[in-house]
């Protein structure tokens, strides 16, 4: 069995034994078996594919026991009067049990344990709390957001009755309260299993959730003058069980059953934070963290979250633009690509720089790499994106590839733009080649000085004021549109797959690259990202014995890909 | 003929021209025990204790002794907290705040022994915040009690010190609950902790051992120092020793506190002659003996339990509820339970289902919330006897009662789970007749209106 690793975000891990090895003797529903001394039954039921349901339980929280859902049936082995377990017919210590049922999620399993998942006083025990978590509640499924992936439906089925013995006049409680800048609550769909609160008080310290009132009409809220927006926030709306905390972002925006899910990694910084990408029919709903115990855990920041509308802005490229007579005309890709690549031929390779992006992925990255070799460009960098830290998943790095443009050997730090301004004013760089929607007037080359250049050719998704000026404008990918991999400012090495095509005429990145090459050298022999891995892993020391398929959905952690330089800690 | 009172904790409390001031109390004998006690030494106060089968006044009826010595205070690094526990809020009890007003000191010497026998140097009396006069009163008997040099830095000159500080509860019944009451105390909602693993003697108050006890049995802790653990023992019946404090209300001619030694009088002999009998010369009903969370016992009921023979063995007796004798085991056997020592009489004129949804609201109003049978459940319990009060009760009701009750008992973090249950479980048990005729009597009616209620 695996040992998760210990996250630094989390002060809990409940799903990691003390001492994986020590391993001790307990009856689960009859049978015996090793498990660790310590874990606690649901994750003992857990690890034997069992399954304890639970609402306020958490692996990543403190446990606190108040859903009353994981109650399960205990025993101790019986002991005789010599104080000894009495041992049966199988060798094995009989068992004592104790009338009254236990939570799994406070006990830990001690030898000789008697653990029952599934006995008739378990079942009771289920079916009274599934009852009564539902007495009160508002049954609005029909136009609940977390309906389809709500713990009330789920385990209805398997432990409700499916009718109510309920004639009585519900509680009534706040509905539709604004919590903060992202999240709705809506108390009456609230099972107070304070997973929320929790969450902000032990894992982002920021302690503005609370209970008030008592008994059935108990209150989620924030503290007065207070609101819930911390940037961490959204993660308790995964982590809510039920439909009571809603993303303003998402709710009433689509139905999860919906939505595709893809499996991703968030580009928004360096620490590239594990995703699933839910997507339908062509358009990203949301982003949802994906577990990584070696890179977010189960978390991750509302900045990043939401970091995805710009994938629809109205603005996007769509279409290959040429500039003729002072003004960009759409253009065939075919035209795009001659037009660009007879614009590098013109001018002398000294006379070549690329900007490249350390948000580029390192296929892209490749191609590129080996596409400056094939012209004998040596003015090549990437464009810095200091971001801000934070304490738990932000890091200080706003490039999410970074380590993998280093390892690929085009990133000198974005130390170049600023000379590059001024070689391009006094014509001795001639061509310029940005990629990956860099803009690099934002990164000190003068707007003046790009009117100076004899050709200026650009990739990007939306315009900006380099794309304005450029001579070619090739439309490419946002990163749910395409598929490629990544290495994050802790030299993990992680891969993602596209979600939803590109708008219009746009093109995922490493083809641009590929036809661009194939334009201008003839020959190609990289078809597809397999092709390119077959390739890198070949002749980038970092990546060898690597292959797309040994990624995993988890990556790899490189021991090559130390930081060169180290920015605050991320 | 029925015993007669044995005043040990109320000696002084209501006797002429006694006073709660520090003064009054040393005439009287006050902190002289004190001194014996730090004399004694904190080892040979522990083994007072443990021999003289003290059981916790609280409500659990608990070894005092056994609970002390769940801590070693020889090997704890940590510091050691005891609370004195005048949360006093169970319906039918009000015994403690007769001596928190009327002798202060007696506590205060009680509690100072108790922390001195296990090495606490901080300890908290938690008083329910409606005690308004009590917090007042124990605040000067504290400044008197420091100003006189039995409490604070190097007590009576024996190097012992010890603090200790009045918090006001939080306005709730739950406060009561010992580790409810560790939270409030650390500022929080007071909500009980889960145990395991959190038992107050291992992770109590700041996560650190912690002793929480009752009013009334840290007062007898001057007691038995005063005369000895054996001594003690000898007081009641075995494992029942000592005096008990009885607050009878209800339907009798003189409600009120009387102290017994424990298991000397039966519970016909505290009402008929004690208390003056049933009021207006009407016929006993009921007793709720324990509190209003004890299950009630009906009268008129043969009630069977097993009793330790003149010769040791176990012999099976029968009695009438009057012939039950006033203890822990006794109550215990006759199905019930001797708790706080609240008991509540009702008369044949009582109407059990009024009595029972009475009893229910109150708990739905002091159920925490926190876990999910007993913040469904209770409310759930209210509404339905509620309606079958105001008589739109179904044919279905006492049987979905029962079985909400049983889906909350047992299954809850703590045992106001049971509390809310009990009664529930033992008034539809016992007067089950009374419930069905109050839903047939009102069967037509209560149909039209469920109808309603379903749409």
């Amino acid at each position: 069995m695996s040992t998760p690793e210990k996250h630094p975000m989390n002060p809990w891990n409940h799903d990691v034994a003390k001492d994986e090895n020590d391993l001790i003797d307990v009856q689960v529903d009859g049978d015996w078996v090793k498990m660790p001394r310590g874990l606690n039954v649901v994750e003992v039921a857990h690890r034997l594919k069992k399954f304890i349901p639970h609402y306020c339980y958490h692996p990543k929280l403190s446990v606190v026991g108040n859903c009353r859902m994981c109650l399960f049936e205990m025993g101790t082995p019986r002991l005789g009067p010599d104080r000894q377990p009495v041992l049966g017919k199988d060798g094995k210590p009989e068992i004592a049990w104790i009338p009254r049922p236990q939570i799994g999620c406070a006990t830990g399993i001690t030898p000789g344990m008697g653990i029952r998942t599934d006995s008739p006083l378990v079942k009771d025990c289920r079916n009274g709390v599934m009852e009564f978590l539902l007495i009160n509640h508002p049954l609005d499924c029909p136009i609940c957001d977390q309906a389809g992936e709500c713990k009330l439906q789920e385990y209805s089925v398997e432990y409700g009755t499916g009718g109510s013995r309920f004639v009585e006049n519900k509680v009534k409680k706040p509905k539709n309260v604004d919590l903060g800048e992202r999240i709705v609550l809506d108390d009456e769909r609230c099972i107070l299993c304070s997973r929320c609160v929790r969450f902000s008080s032990e894992l982002t310290k920021d302690n503005v959730l609370g209970f008030v009132n008592r008994g059935s009409h108990s209150t989620l809220t924030a503290y007065p003058g207070k609101s819930f927006d911390n940037d961490y926030s959204l993660n308790t709306v995964d982590i809510c069980p039920v439909g009571a905390l809603t993303s303003k972002d998402f709710r009433f925006q689509m139905r999860v059953w919906f939505l595709k899910e893809t499996k991703g990694i968030c580009t928004s910084c360096g620490t590239g934070c594990n995703i699933t990408i839910g997507s339908r029919e062509g358009k990203v709903y949301r982003l949802t963290p994906r577990e990584n115990e070696a890179v977010n855990s189960q978390w991750m920041c509302d900045h990043g979250r939401l970091n995805f509308h710009y994938l629809e802005d109205k603005a996007r490229l769509q279409q290959p633009l040429l500039r003729a007579a002072g003004e960009q005309f759409p253009g065939p890709w075919i035209d795009a690509l001659s037009r660009a690549a007879e614009g590098l031929k013109k001018v002398k390779p000294a006379e070549i720089a690329v900007a490249a992006s350390a948000r580029m992925t390192n296929e892209e990255l490749y191609l590129l790499k080996r596409l400056v070799e094939e012209l004998g460009v040596t003015q090549v960098d990437t464009v810095n994106r200091p971001g801000q830290a934070d304490k738990f998943l932000r890091s200080a790095d706003g490039n999410p590839n970074t380590r993998g443009a280093e390892l690929l050997g085009l990133s000198q730090g974005g130390r170049k733009m600023v000379s590059w301004g001024v070689e391009i004013a006094a014509g001795k760089i001639k061509a310029l080649l940005v990629l990956g929607g860099e803009d690099v007037v934002k990164a000190g080359i003068p707007e003046s000085a790009l009117a100076e250049l004899e050709i200026l050719i650009t990739s990007a998704i939306l315009p900006n004021a380099t794309t304005r000026v450029a001579h070619v404008v090739l439309p490419g990918a946002g990163f749910a549109e395409k598929t490629g991999s990544m290495v994050n400012f802790h030299g993990r090495l992680q891969r993602f797959t596209r979600a939803i095509p590109t708008p219009g005429q746009a093109r995922e990145d490493w083809m641009i690259l590929r036809d661009l090459r194939e334009t201008l050298t003839g020959g190609n022999s990289l078809h597809s990202i397999e092709d390119i891995w077959k390739a890198m892993s070949s002749t980038v020391a970092a990546f060898t014995g690597l292959s797309w398929a040994k990624i995993g959905d988890r990556g790899i952690q490189l021991s090559s890909a130390t930081p060169s330089s180290t920015p605050a800690k991320s | 003929m029925a015993a007669k009172e044995r005043r040990l904790i109320l000696k002084h409390v209501d006797a002429p021209g006694y006073t709660p001031d520090i003064a009054c109390y040393r005439k009287h004998g006050g902190y002289e025990m004190l001194k014996k006690g730090l004399a004694m030494g904190a080892n040979a106060i522990r083994e007072e204790v443990k021999k003289s089968q003290l059981r916790g006044r609280g409500g659990a009826g608990f070894s005092t002794g056994m609970k002390w010595s769940f801590i070693d205070p020889a090997k704890v690094t940590k510091p050691i907290y005891l609370i004195c526990n005048a949360d006093e809020s169970e319906p039918g009890t009000f015994k403690d705040r007769q001596i928190i007003h009327k002798d202060p000191h007696q506590l205060l010497e009680g509690m100072i022994l108790s922390c001195f026998a296990n090495g606490v140097k901080l300890a908290y009396l938690y008083i329910r915040c409606e005690f308004t006069t009590g917090w007042k009163v124990l605040e000067k008997a504290i400044a008197e009690a420091k100003a006189a040099g039995f409490l604070g830095k190097n007590i009576l000159n024996s190097g012992y010190d010890l603090e200790i500080h009045v918090h006001r509860g939080a306005g709730a019944y739950i406060c009561g609950e010992e580790t409810g009451l560790i939270e409030s105390l650390e500022g929080k909602r007071a909500y009980p902790r889960i145990k395991p693993p959190y038992f107050p003697a291992v992770l109590g108050l700041y996560m650190c051992p912690t002793i929480v006890n009752n009013v009334e049995t840290l007062c007898n802790v001057k007691h038995i120092v005063e005369m000895g653990g054996d001594a003690f023992a000898k007081i009641g019946k075995p494992n029942n020793t000592g005096t008990r404090i009885l607050c009878v209300s209800g339907d009798v001619v003189k409600p009120g506190y009387y102290e017994f030694e424990c298991g000397v009088l039966t519970l016909g002999e505290l009402i008929h002659e004690v208390c003056g009998g049933i009021r207006d010369g009407n016929r006993i009903k009921a007793v709720i003996p324990g509190g209003s969370s004890a299950k009630v016992l009906r009268a008129g009921e043969i009630y069977k339990f097993k009793q330790k023979g003149a010769d040791g063995t176990m012999v099976e007796a029968q009695m009438k509820l009057e012939d039950i004798p006033l203890d822990f085991d006794s109550l215990a056997a006759a199905g019930s339970m001797a708790g706080s020592g609240g008991i509540i009489v009702m008369d044949h004129k009582r109407d059990m289902v009024e009595c029972l949804a009475n009893i229910a609201g109150f708990y739905a109003h002091e159920s925490c919330g926190q876990c999910t049978p007993c913040r469904e459940g209770v409310l759930w319990m209210k509404k339905i006897l509620a309606r079958i009060a105001e008589g739109h009760g179904r044919d279905a009701d006492p049987e979905l009662l029962k079985d909400v009750a049983d889906k909350i008992a047992g299954r809850t973090i703590c045992a106001f789970g049971e509390a809310a249950a009990w009664p529930v479980q033992s008034f539809l048990a016992k007067f089950k007749e009374e419930f069905n005729m109050r839903i047939r009597r009102n069967g037509a009616a209560a149909k039209k209106d469920i109808v309603s209620l379903i749409h």
